[in-house]
């Protein structure tokens, strides 16, 4: 621990900090550029000079200087301030005073840093370097006479995306920043680069021109698009979700989010459900919502009832609805849409045990069934931390391009029951060793073989540090699942325990993946938000809020509990979801014992307390014993990235993604 | 080095050059330089591959050589890196031509000890014998460049033209040398001047003259 004086105050450093580290340690701003705290030291934009005694006699770039017993660094002396006068005044000399016209504008850290620290005038009246525009695909838009070469897009996507695609060309005052050859930036993470850049070189092409950040109504929000739950913040204008963000969470997001998370909102102003709609000689008609509760009325299900949850509904939604469902005396609930019947008495069994922050400390693990750069970029991100400390990684299951190696075993289930040697070597062998398992894993006795390997390999353990581990992971694909299945959305036998009992009414709670071809002999109550697969099948449509719409508590695939609130109002008629399932159990006569959200919310949390607190659910770390032997083909659910769910469906930006990045389809550029 | 642009990828380009391979000597060569390397850090042999790529390129053309984009993606495949690292290299190298070069690339010192030395009138020269800076000449004999300091700042005016520098110019030195190496001869390289064999003193030596029959100590001097 070195001690290190900084502006005049003795503070202890951690051994291998830097000095910018150790002046903010002691509460010092340090303007930066180049430097970000997850990306590798570059230092080369200098922002960051201060004085450092015993050195020479000139300032330092205190990013890339570690600090060292004895130093005494000034952050406020006069040569400090002239040299950050003088970068800054070097930056802006090729920087475009095109402020009014740049999307950064507001939250640029250029701007702000040329307030702070900038001396206020140029004395520079030569011509601008001008850059030609780049095209970078259909998320991030360029304008590069704006780049300060900071190079944090070219480490974000060599360190953390591990995809090499952009780089520096030329030198000097003519270097580029540019993808190879201008093609498309193609990963699932790539608009990570737009948060990262530090000015306006490289902004969201979808957000363009929409709005300046004092404009926006903030909200924290948990995204729905995948079940790793990452915690994003919701800008809207009006009633118009225009862009999310990612939050720093280190346990969930770290602070990335995936394309689709970030994108995917403009579908919530496209194909919404606004009204209410009744299936009338074999056309859905829009009526009020008092004709559409008077007909539901009419039903009289008794407890031929059943509900089915979609992927991206909340807690508060599915209790709600298993409240209702309850009133009229029918257990028939279940989450997974499709057949998936893995055993649920013991979550922990089901549940992605490691944590996030976790599994990058594993150094031995073995992915089933799960193409992880489609299913859950972020957990992608880890593996590949995890790979950089030294994991061997293996995997089953059709190929994938992974960013992190990896040895592929099979396509079949059947080589958990017959691992080759060497990976049952680096299993037994390893400290920390996990097994992942994807969806495509589950099924087929896939479930009890991967609890096999966690008896014979003995996942769950004390570490030599005191410290507990459990390796073995189930990674679900929908953002309600854990929820869910805490709340008893399970079935023994899947959906076909509800397509078996043949109910009079299903209610589908934004269930777009059913197969409703099932269900021909039931009255469909769709609740939900868009016109997608499920709406199709109702016979009633009362429409209901998208995640950005409500308040909820949302599960992730590691057990944690995390709260999201309202950002916006629902468009049209569309109403809160529980709002809806309250005036069913009215128009179905029964009485389910809430009249308002928080009293929704208290009764779940009587039934569920694990639901009341933040943070991980604690399901105990006993595994049921596995056995059997799994065999079938792996298929991979997810065949597009960017069409998931109905929201990512219905927005341009993901099906312009979708053709230009998956299917190679060369979209025009309108000149510009 | 101003201006300096990757030639653009065409289906032309792709057409002529998207079958390069390594002769059978350059083979040997290339496995020879990746060999210098520990195991897994390959890469670290991308500028000579690019150089001996690049001389490929220009046998097989006649000229100084460069590179163009198969080739760098031969040369990424090669060393199973990146293409967009192998591109950030030979971009920031001035050594490395990444678009058409002609014969003989006539690279002339500009800076100040070449300026004061007579460069002005080489450039001069090379202009009047058609060469326009940045550009090909119609006959494909020359390219010519003015560059920043080679280093030859003790035998200045010097021209570099490809792999060797010719110092000691003058403007009809200079005509000599192009002369020559439009006749095919292979002008001597390093000084032209008749009365030097290197860079060593024109004439007596003029500063630290005691030095040359013994070790002077000069301190006292000062």
């Amino acid at each position: 621990m070195p001690k290190v004086k900084v502006d005049g105050v003795e503070i202890d450093v951690p051994n291998g900090a830097t000095v910018l580290q150790a002046c903010e340690l002691a509460g010092k701003e340090i303007p930066r550029f180049c430097y970000h705290e997850r990306l590798s030291i570059a230092g080369n934009c200098r922002m960051c000079l201060v004085e450092v005694k015993p050195g020479p006699p000139k300032p330092q770039a205190s990013c890339a200087l570690p600090a060292t017993e004895g130093q005494e660094i000034r952050t406020d002396s006069e040569m400090v301030k002239k040299a950050r006068e003088g970068v800054m005044e070097f930056l802006l000399i090729n920087h475009p005073l095109d402020c009014p016209i740049c999307d950064q504008g507001g939250e640029c850290d250029l701007q702000d840093q040329s307030v702070a620290y900038g001396r206020g005038a140029s004395r520079y009246d030569e011509n601008k370097r001008a850059v030609t525009e780049k095209y970078m695909g259909p998320l991030i838009k360029t304008q590069m006479t704006r780049c300060i070469h900071c190079t944090r897009c070219v480490r974000f996507s060599e360190e953390i995306a591990g995809v090499d695609e952009i780089g520096a060309l030329y030198r000097g005052e003519n270097m580029q920043i540019t993808t190879y050859l201008e093609h498309a930036a193609k990963h699932e993470m790539s608009a990570n680069v737009i948060d990262l850049c530090p000015v306006g070189a490289l902004t969201s092409r979808p957000y363009a021109f929409e709005a300046r950040p004092w404009e926006l109504k903030k909200t924290l929000g948990i995204d729905v698009s995948d079940a790793t739950g990452a915690n994003i913040r919701i800008d809207a204008r009006g009633r118009e979700v225009l862009r999310v963000l990612p939050r720093n969470n280190d346990d969930v997001n770290e602070e990335w989010i995936s394309d689709k998370a970030r994108y995917m909102v403009d579908g919530l102003t496209k194909r919404r459900l606004d009204k209410p709609f009744l299936r009338r000689d074999g056309k859905l008609v829009a009526v009020s919502w008092n004709e559409a509760f008077a007909a539901i009325a009419t039903l009289n299900p008794g407890n031929s009832i059943a509900a089915v949850a979609g992927d991206m509904v909340d807690c508060e939604t599915m209790f709600a609805a298993k409240k209702l469902v309850g009133a009229l005396g029918s257990t028939l609930i279940e989450g997974r849409q499709t057949e998936m019947d893995y055993a649920t008495g013991n979550l922990a069994a089901v549940n992605f045990n490691s944590t996030f922050s976790g599994i990058e400390t594993a150094d031995a693990i073995l992915i089933a069934g799960s193409n992880v750069r489609w299913e859950a970029p972020l957990l992608n991100v880890r593996l590949r931390k995890a790979v950089k400390r030294g994991a061997k990684v293996f995997l089953v299951g059709p190929e994938w391009e992974t960013t992190f190696g990896g040895q592929f075993l099979g396509e079949d289930l059947s080589v958990l029951g017959n691992l080759p040697q060497n990976v049952v070597d680096a299993l037994s062998n390893a400290k920390r060793p996990a097994v992942i398992l994807g969806g495509a894993a589950l099924g087929r006795g896939g479930l009890e073989a991967g609890l096999a390997l966690a008896g014979q390999f003995n996942l769950v353990r004390d570490l030599e540090d005191g410290t507990k581990w459990n390796g073995f992971n189930v990674l679900h694909m929908a953002a309600s699942r854990m929820g869910g299945l805490m709340l008893g959305y399970a079935q023994k036998g899947g959906i076909a325990d509800l397509v078996a009992a043949k109910p009079k009414v299903l209610i589908a709670l934004g269930a777009d993946e059913v197969d409703f071809t099932q269900f021909a002999g039931s009255m469909i109550v769709y609740i939900g938000h868009h016109g997608d697969k499920g709406a199709h099948a109702a016979d009633v449509i009362l429409p209901a809020s998208a995640y950005t719409e409500k308040a909820g508590t949302y599960v992730n695939t590691e057990g944690r509990v995390q709260w999201a609130d309202k950002g916006v109002f629902a468009p049209g008629d569309a109403r809160e979801d529980w709002t809806i399932l309250r005036a069913l159990a009215d128009a179905f006569g029964v009485s389910v014992g809430f009249d308002s959200f928080d009293q929704l919310r208290n009764a779940m949390i009587a039934e569920v307390p694990a639901l009341g607190s933040e943070g991980l659910a604690d399901y105990g770390s006993v595994l049921p014993n596995g056995g059997g032997s799994a065999a079938g083909q792996i298929a991979y659910p997810i065949k597009d990235f960017y069409m998931t769910n109905p929201i990512a469906r219905a927005s341009a930006v993901m099906q312009r993604c979708s053709a230009e990045l998956l299917h190679g389809e060369d979209l025009a550029e309108a000149a510009e | 080095m101003a201006d300096r642009y990757i030639e653009p990828d065409s289906p032309e380009l792709r057409a002529r050059w998207g079958n390069f391979i390594w002769t059978a000597e350059n083979a040997e060569k290339a496995k020879d330089v990746v060999s210098r390397y520990p195991e897994g850090r390959q890469r670290s042999a991308v500028m000579p591959l690019l150089d001996l790529a690049q001389r490929q390129v220009g046998a097989e053309l006649n000229t100084q050589g460069w590179l163009p984009i198969p080739v760098m993606e031969y040369i990424a495949a090669y060393l199973d890196m990146p293409v967009i690292r192998v591109v950030e290299v030979a971009s920031f190298y001035t050594m490395y031509n990444i678009a058409p070069i002609g014969r003989f690339h006539v690279q002339v010192c500009g800076t100040t000890p070449c300026m004061l030395r007579g460069s002005d009138d080489l450039l001069e020269t090379c202009k009047s014998r058609g060469m326009k800076k940045g550009h090909i000449s119609d006959d494909g004999m020359w390219s010519f460049t003015e560059v920043e300091c080679m280093g030859n700042c003790a035998s200045a005016p010097m021209v570099q033209i490809n792999d060797d520098n010719y110092e000691d110019l003058t403007s009809d030195r200079l005509n000599a040398v192009l002369d020559a190496l439009v006749r095919g001869e292979t002008p001597k390289a390093g000084t032209q001047d008749p009365a030097r064999h290197t860079v060593e003193p024109v004439g007596e030596p003029t500063n630290l003259a005691a030095m040359t029959t013994s070790n002077h100590d000069y301190r006292s001097e000062w």
